[in-house]
């Protein structure tokens, strides 16, 4: 490995962002990803590179599928779920998400609702989303879920998370909800990103209670976090 | 799994600061029940000083005596271990399975 590969998997690593290198056993030429993107001599073309991202996700390393000499070595830090919204769905999906492996945290800037009575344990962060999402850098073991039902809030971390690699994106809203907020996110540029949005959110488990909205989304983040998934 | 990266990267570093020559043996692949997954790590000082590992004891010497062999001529090498259960037995070691191990110089 070249010092200067190493140097940023490091710093990658040392700023907790999650990270991949990719080697070709042959001659050792690699390419890094540090979450903002590859570097190296090594070129993937992009189903390797999206295959790669998909270890990194499940903290898989191991040989690259139906490539000849590629190994994939996934420095992965505890799966993030970034909830926007300190709602009463919330408060079931942050216990649920911490006991199945989550790192949590909690942004809203409205402090009577993310307060720590209501949240016990869970990290909070009281700034606007999108400031709050800035500083927490989000990387590709992130998941992002936007609960507020309030686009002021809602949107502005949508966007964020849109230009970011965060293996999951998912907001609270009807069909019809979603359908005005994708006109408004096609007018702020990001027609085609929207598409990564998971909405309605959630496995559709057929339970309308929060507790059981926490479960479905829960569900479909970790079932997109190993098998990956196409927003219906 | 940061948590190898986390415990060895440092000591490469400390190495580099000491102006040793470092190399790092990963686990790239493995078959049967061999102690350590893919990924797992163990660097190397040009000493023959190491840290962390890639099996449960039984490969280590051998991957340090090519570690420190790739420090000096600068390639990197692919190496493999199989151990069959009997062969585990006779020295003594806990280890099975089969295991393929990298080795790459930094530099």
């Amino acid at each position: 490995m070249k010092w200067t590969l190493f140097e940023r998997l490091q710093r990658a690593i040392a700023n907790n962002a999650s990270a991949a290198v990719v080697t070709r056993l042959d001659d050792g030429v690699q390419a890094v990803f540090d979450g903002g993107g590859w570097e190296g001599d090594l070129s993937l073309d992009d189903a390797q590179k999206a295959t790669a991202l998909r270890m990194l996700i499940a903290d898989k390393s191991g040989m690259l599928a139906n490539v000849e000499g590629l190994f994939v070595r996934a420095y992965a830090r505890p799966p993030r779920l970034i909830v926007i919204g300190a709602a009463h769905i919330s408060q079931f999906l942050a216990p649920m998400a911490m006991l199945a492996g989550f790192e949590v945290i909690i942004i809203d800037p409205r402090r009577s609702f993310a307060s720590a009575e209501r949240f016990p344990g869970v990290t909070l962060m009281h700034s606007w989303p999108d400031e709050a999402l800035a500083q927490l850098k989000i990387d590709a073991t992130s998941a992002v879920v936007t609960l507020t039902h309030d686009p002021k809030l809602d949107d502005p971390a949508l966007i964020s998370a849109l230009g970011s690699p965060a293996f999951y994106i998912g907001a609270l809203g009807s069909k019809r909800t979603h359908a005005k907020r994708i006109a408004r996110l096609a007018e702020a540029g990001l027609a085609d990103q929207a598409a990564r949005i998971h909405a309605p959110v959630g496995l559709d488990l057929g339970g309308r209670a929060p507790r059981e909205i926490a479960v479905s989304i829960l569900a479909q983040v970790i079932q997109v976090r190993y098998r990956g998934s196409a927003p219906a | 799994m940061a948590t190898d990266a986390e415990e060895i990267f440092p000591q490469i570093e400390r190495w580099r600061a000491q102006g040793q020559r470092v190399a790092l043996a990963t686990v790239v692949q493995t078959w049967g029940s061999s102690p350590r997954a893919e990924g797992s790590h163990l660097a190397v000082n040009e000493r023959g000083e190491f840290v962390g590992s890639v099996s449960g004891g039984c490969i280590e010497g051998a991957v340090v005596t090519e570690a420190v062999a790739a420090m000096e001529d600068g390639k990197t090498r692919t190496l493999e271990f199989g151990i069959s259960d009997e062969q585990a037995w006779e020295v003594g070691l806990a280890c099975g399975g089969q295991v393929r191990v990298f080795v790459e110089p930094l530099q």
